[in-house]
């Protein structure tokens, strides 16, 4: 029987300092052209926690708002406030950087990060009262060092600073002297990147309503790499982040291929769910700061706020079939070869109707397609367009030039078949994933039947090929019913033929 | 004669839009000699 989805977590963490200090549109701009009137402005155009907090798209993804909801009100949202919004939503939180900066200091095994003893002081209380954070990671903070020892080793030993309001409040130093796999610039980067997953995982689990003992298998799909100078990518984010998470019976292993990681992770996951040879596996990934400010120019040109301020997460359970959740069809993949080419109609053609002929489906029997779901706020203004919107057109011209649809419906496809995007632009964030909680609750509430996620993967940016990359997967309502039920007729129409044939064969012997 | 014919370009095309390889087709089909192509992600 097919796998299914049994919860997901997503959360965000509103990282303001940290968009100067550690995204690279903004470090790299610091060295090519340090006087810059971008870096003189860029501290105008920062957003407030409450003003991250009350935006529409950051809503929608940790879940208190659908898609459908989001779509409803005009864009752009980020100058309509959702007043007093609220912080906590039912897929996750939308995490304040203070607190955040606690949990990176919990997800630190090596003692690399230390922050300042008034700062954890100031911020221990709420960093406890928050419900998803247990004992055992409250009873990992570490009380916290003096101002001297941190500026010592920001000034003395390579260390990051950590800032909070443009102070620095700590430090997270180097983990070997010559060692750039483990300078403090991607120690932070990989502990931002699993703190970020541990909360997600954290939710996840929770929602899934299952014991953290549960989860045999976690498979992290970030987009960074963690290891020495000898095994540059050697890993593991999963197991690390299953360690702080408590998943005390999960092994784990990570899986790359850019954006479209994700996609690859849990068709992975459902394929080791459904072979038997795992019963519960979660899909995760943490956060990058680096893509902090990436469209910041754009924005503080056409005088925005600077959106891309949140770190993303997610993070997906998947079990053995419960009868009730959506299924994971693994019989419905589409996937870019090797030989599918770089056209973006070759490519949709892959990701799409590959396993839709393989059923003589027609592409209107998906219900929503969830392709690359950015928040067009954040695109448009940097001339990348409305990237979702721009996936639908070319799925709905497929579909016309299939014949599938009347060219005169072209204009509706999108609306009917597809959603606004509300994801930040943290490359594999938005990749397809973001729909897999809502999607979970359309198709068991059956106002969906089939969603198909589909990723997408820019493998030329590693310039070890110029392939672009994809795989797509079909959720679906469960059939276990249908399939026991297939089953036990079977079952017992066997056993009348041996009945039938033993009686015939003893009469045969009589007549004999 | 074509607007790109014995033009140098130089290409950078969106991975979420038109990649650089195409691009260099049409390009080159026109006359233009590319310098320099490639495909960046901007999300």
């Amino acid at each position: 029987m097919n796998s299914v989805v049994k919860g997901t977590g997503y959360i965000l963490v509103h990282t303001p300092d940290m968009i100067m200090r550690n995204g690279t549109t903004q470090t790299t701009e610091m060295i090519v052209n340090p006087g810059s009137e971008y870096l003189k402005e860029l501290p105008n155009h920062i957003r407030t926690y409450d003003q991250a907090v009350n935006y529409y798209p950051n809503q929608t993804y940790i879940g208190n708002m659908t898609p459908a909801e989001l779509a409803a009100i005009e864009g752009p949202w980020y100058d309509k406030p959702m007043e007093n919004a609220p912080r906590y939503g039912k897929f996750g939180e939308i995490m304040p950087e203070a607190e955040f900066y606690l949990l990176m200091q919990t997800c630190d095994v090596f003692d690399l990060m230390r922050l300042h003893k008034d700062f954890v002081a100031e911020h221990l209380e709420a960093f406890k009262a928050n419900p998803i954070i247990d004992e055992t990671i409250v009873a990992r903070v570490n009380a916290g060092v003096e101002q001297d020892e941190i500026e010592h080793f920001v000034n003395d030993e390579h260390a990051e600073g950590i800032y909070y309001n443009d102070k620095l409040v700590g430090y997270l130093k180097r983990a070997h002297d010559v060692d750039v796999n483990l300078s403090a610039h991607v120690m932070l980067e990989n502990i931002v990147s699993k703190a970020s997953s541990v909360l997600a995982t954290l939710y996840a689990v929770q929602n899934a309503g299952i014991n953290k003992e549960d989860v045999d298998y976690i498979i992290d799909c970030c987009e960074e790499a963690c290891g020495d100078m000898n095994q540059r990518g050697g890993g593991n984010f999963a197991k690390a982040t299953a360690e702080i998470a408590g998943l005390v019976n999960a092994s784990g292993s990570d899986v790359r291929g850019f954006c479209a990681g994700p996609a690859h992770a849990i068709v992975d996951a459902a394929s080791l769910v459904k072979s038997g040879a795992f019963k519960c596996v979660i899909v995760s990934a943490g956060g990058c700061t680096a893509k902090l400010g990436m469209n910041g120019k754009d924005h503080v040109k056409k005088g925005l706020p600077i959106l891309e301020d949140v770190l993303g997460g997610f993070a997906i359970v998947i079990t053995e079939n419960d009868g009730v959740s959506a299924e994971i069809n693994l019989d419905m993949l589409g996937k870019h070869s090797v030989g599918t080419g770089s056209a973006p109609q070759a490519v949709i053609s892959a990701l799409v109707t590959q396993s839709l002929d393989k059923h003589g489906l027609k592409i209107t029997d998906i219900d929503k397609y969830s392709p690359e779901m950015q928040n067009p706020d954040v695109t448009k203004p940097a001339g990348a367009g409305d990237v979702p919107l721009g996936n639908y057109k070319m799925i709905g011209a497929l579909a016309v030039k299939r014949g599938e649809i009347d060219k005169k419906d072209l204009a509706s496809f999108p609306a009917k078949h597809g959603m606004m995007g509300w994801a930040p632009t943290q490359g594999h964030i938005p990749s397809g994933v973001p729909y897999i909680g809502f999607a979970r609750e359309e198709i068991m509430r059956g106002e969906i039947k089939k969603a198909m996620i589909i990723g997408k993967g820019s493998l030329f940016l590693g310039r070890m090929t110029n392939l672009f990359d994809g795989m797509s997967f079909v959720m679906q309502t469960n059939t276990a019913a249908e399939a026991q039920a297939a089953a036990g007729v079977s079952e017992d129409e066997v056993k009348v033929l041996i009945g039938k044939a033993l009686k015939e064969f003893a009469a045969n012997l009589i007549a004999e | 004669m074509s607007l790109l014919e014995g033009k140098k370009v130089i290409i950078i095309g969106d991975r979420d839009g038109i990649p650089g390889d195409a691009i260099a087709e049409c390009a080159t089909s026109a006359g233009a000699e590319v310098i320099y192509s490639s495909t960046e992600c901007f999300v």
